[in-house]
């Protein structure tokens, strides 16, 4: 049944069918789901959330076309596992912010732009996304960012150096930046 | 509005039973293809879907339309019994004589027979897959039925 199952994500593929693709791959982490629509990348669900949720939510705010699609996702597979390695720096990936709207995806373009190994506060991402008193604001768009580790929302501290939140809990926030070379590696 | 459930998961719970189906209804060779033709009308009409009381029904009323398509672009011709009948006796399948003569049932009688025995639907939940009444799917399966036990005894 797999073949079949797999062919059939393709041929809904190419027939304009398959509104959101996704698959779960391995990460230090756990698992992460990701899913794609044909715009890019529009959901990275970290090990802390259910999957099954997930779906369920991207079917009722997107499209109920969701197929499991492993191959549709073999790039993005392929830039996080170098990413986990510590061999990307930058991912160059087509991505779908219709997940968020308005002030959010200011924020949360600002935070894609955020480099490799650098921090921001949350108040510079608020000044960044054109208003530098809507902290608050910029806290609440880091937390509901839908793309996580892509859009690297890790990178976002509290201005004195505090480490903030982060949706996939604190350990995994802080293992990132340990990663990008940014906190000592904390387990020696 | 009924939120629909993502359309893995009807792949997931349903995708061996339409199988089973349209094993039952085309054969195992052609089976595949109507398997993928089923389940892209699925996900073609799926978005518009309003009563999502019984997902299961509605794509076995699919399987059983891409079925009858199949015949009908196959001019029904009758199923290559004698061919299959050659087949190893490995045939990993043992049902496979069965099946064939199945598939070489009138459309109605053959759908009731593999909706019943191969998918374990009730007479009420056959009839609304072929669209007719119950007691009319109980008159198809009973005709089909007694046509099986006439040539397979």
């Amino acid at each position: 049944m797999k073949a079949e199952l797999q062919r059939l994500a393709k041929r809904a593929a190419d027939d304009g069918l398959l509104d959101i693709a996704y698959t779960t791959t391995d990460s230090p982490f756990g698992p992460l789901l990701l899913a794609q629509t044909p715009r890019g990348l529009v959901r990275v669900s970290l090990p802390a959330y259910d999957p099954d949720e997930t779906l369920e939510e991207l079917a009722a705010r997107i499209s109920p076309r969701v197929l499991e699609a492993p191959a549709e996702l073999d790039e993005v597979r392929r830039q996080l596992d170098l990413y986990f390695e510590g061999k990307l720096t930058k991912f160059h990936l087509p991505l779908d912010w219709r997940l968020s709207d308005g002030f959010r995806v200011k924020v949360q373009r600002a935070i894609a732009r955020i480099p490799y190994g650098q921090t921001r506060s949350y108040m510079q991402v608020a000044a960044s996304a054109g208003n530098e008193r809507a902290v608050r604001a910029a806290g609440t768009a880091c937390g509901s960012n839908p793309i996580p580790i892509v859009v690297p929302c890790h990178r976002v501290l509290r201005s004195g150096g505090g480490l903030g939140g982060y949706g996939g809990g604190l350990p995994m926030k802080r293992a990132l930046l340990e990663l990008e070379g940014v906190l000592r590696d904390s387990r020696g | 509005m009924t939120a629909l459930p993502p359309f893995q998961a009807l792949l997931d719970e349903h995708a061996t039973d339409v199988m089973a189906v349209l094993r039952g209804a085309v054969g195992r060779g052609d089976a595949e293809d109507c398997f993928q033709e089923t389940f892209l009308a699925a996900l073609r009409a799926y978005p518009k879907l309003t009563d999502t009381s019984n997902l299961r029904g509605w794509l076995l009323t699919i399987a059983h339309r891409k079925a009858i398509d199949h015949h009908r672009a196959n001019g029904r011709q009758p199923l290559p019994v004698a061919e299959l009948a050659e087949t190893p006796v490995l045939d990993p399948e043992p049902d496979a004589g069965i099946w064939a003569a199945v598939g070489a049932l009138p459309p109605k009688q053959r759908a009731a027979v593999a909706l019943r025995y191969a998918c374990d639907l009730p007479h009420a939940e056959i009839a609304a897959a072929l669209g007719c009444s119950p007691e009319a799917a109980r008159r198809s399966l009973h005709e089909g039925m007694k046509r099986l036990r006439k040539e397979l005894a």
